[in-house]
């Protein structure tokens, strides 16, 4: 089965509070120098039978419509093939 | 026969039965809708209540989205049927695409419970009709998902044809944007906002004060004169 990672972040432009909250409490914790954090959210999607265009473009779907709400966000789709191998990237941004 | 009013409750909804409550003061007929029918049992308008549907996972109302009622709740409303959406239901009608923009977490973080002044900007949706244009109304607000965004285009088409249908008074409580409580889409028989009309019908409680009824009686005044 190979999984496949579908990362969810607030476009650039909407404020994420959540995010702030996290910057903000890093001072306090002694970790200097991080300018900005924006939180997101990842899927990791195990994939019956391969992982083929067809799969992909699925998957993109699932993406779009439903993990995503792309009015605020953006997404992006990447393939981990098998276990301990080196994850090639397939990327689709919205 | 009066008017029959769907109520949809969907798994984490909490307000349908204060909703369907609402719905009978105003003297007209609840129809308890589930949210697994594709029928809505011939019903002349649909309220969309508050709650966490889906326990809010993923995101506010996305799940509830692709529930099986919602098919012929989106295919009604285009063809001209009211629908409201209180709440959670604001938040399904911006998934379904229903209205514009996207709702997400409150600026400050915090859930919010008050009462909370609206100016009614927009009296002739089928939802607003009892209420006059520019009118003040006090009701309660709850809620941690309330910030309303879209993005600078959708807002000034809002502004212009008149679909912001509700903005908040003298506080803002969670950072929508441009003070928005609640909107339209273009026909006017979609209407969503955050606070809650339902839990202000009646003086012993809420705000005590009845001023959530003009809901209520405006969808009323809309089906007898359709």
């Amino acid at each position: 089965m190979a999984r496949v990672v579908v990362d969810v972040m607030l476009k650039p432009e909407i404020l994420d509070p959540q995010g702030q909250a996290v910057q903000r409490a890093l001072p306090r914790l002694g970790f200097e120098g991080i300018a900005d954090v924006r939180q997101g959210k990842r899927f990791e999607l195990e994939v019956e039978g391969p992982v083929d265009d067809a799969a992909l473009a699925r998957i993109h779907e699932i993406a779009e419509t439903f993990l995503a709400n792309t009015v605020i966000e953006d997404f992006s789709v990447k393939v981990e093939v098998g276990e301990g191998a080196d994850a090639s990237a397939v990327k689709a941004e919205s | 026969m009066t008017a029959r009013i769907g109520v949809i409750t969907f798994p984490g909804t909490l307000d349908d039965r204060d909703t369907q409550r609402a719905v009978r003061t105003a003297g007209l007929e609840a129809v308890p809708l589930w949210h697994r029918d594709k029928d809505l049992k011939q019903v002349d308008a649909v309220i969309l209540p508050g709650g966490f549907s889906y326990g809010d996972y993923l995101r506010a109302g996305a799940i509830s989205r692709f529930s099986p009622v919602m098919e012929s709740v989106i295919d009604q409303a285009k063809a001209g049927m009211p629908v409201l959406g209180i709440c959670n239901g604001f938040q399904v009608l911006t998934e379904t695409h229903l209205l514009p923009g996207a709702m997400l977490r409150n600026n400050h973080l915090h859930f919010i419970c008050r009462d909370q002044k609206l100016r009614v900007e927009n009296a002739e949706t089928a939802w607003t009709r009892s209420y006059e244009q520019g009118q003040e109304i006090n009701i309660p607000l709850k809620n941690i998902d309330g910030r309303y965004v879209a993005d600078e285009r959708v807002l000034d088409e809002l502004e212009a044809e008149g679909r912001v249908v509700f903005r908040y008074e003298e506080l803002n409580p969670n950072g929508s944007l441009r003070d928005i409580a609640g909107i339209s889409n273009a026909a006017g028989n979609v209407v969503g906002l955050m606070p809650h009309p339902e839990h202000a019908v009646e003086p012993l409680i809420g705000t005590g004060r009845t001023d959530g009824l003009g809901f209520f009686t405006s969808i009323l005044k809309r089906l007898v004169s359709a």
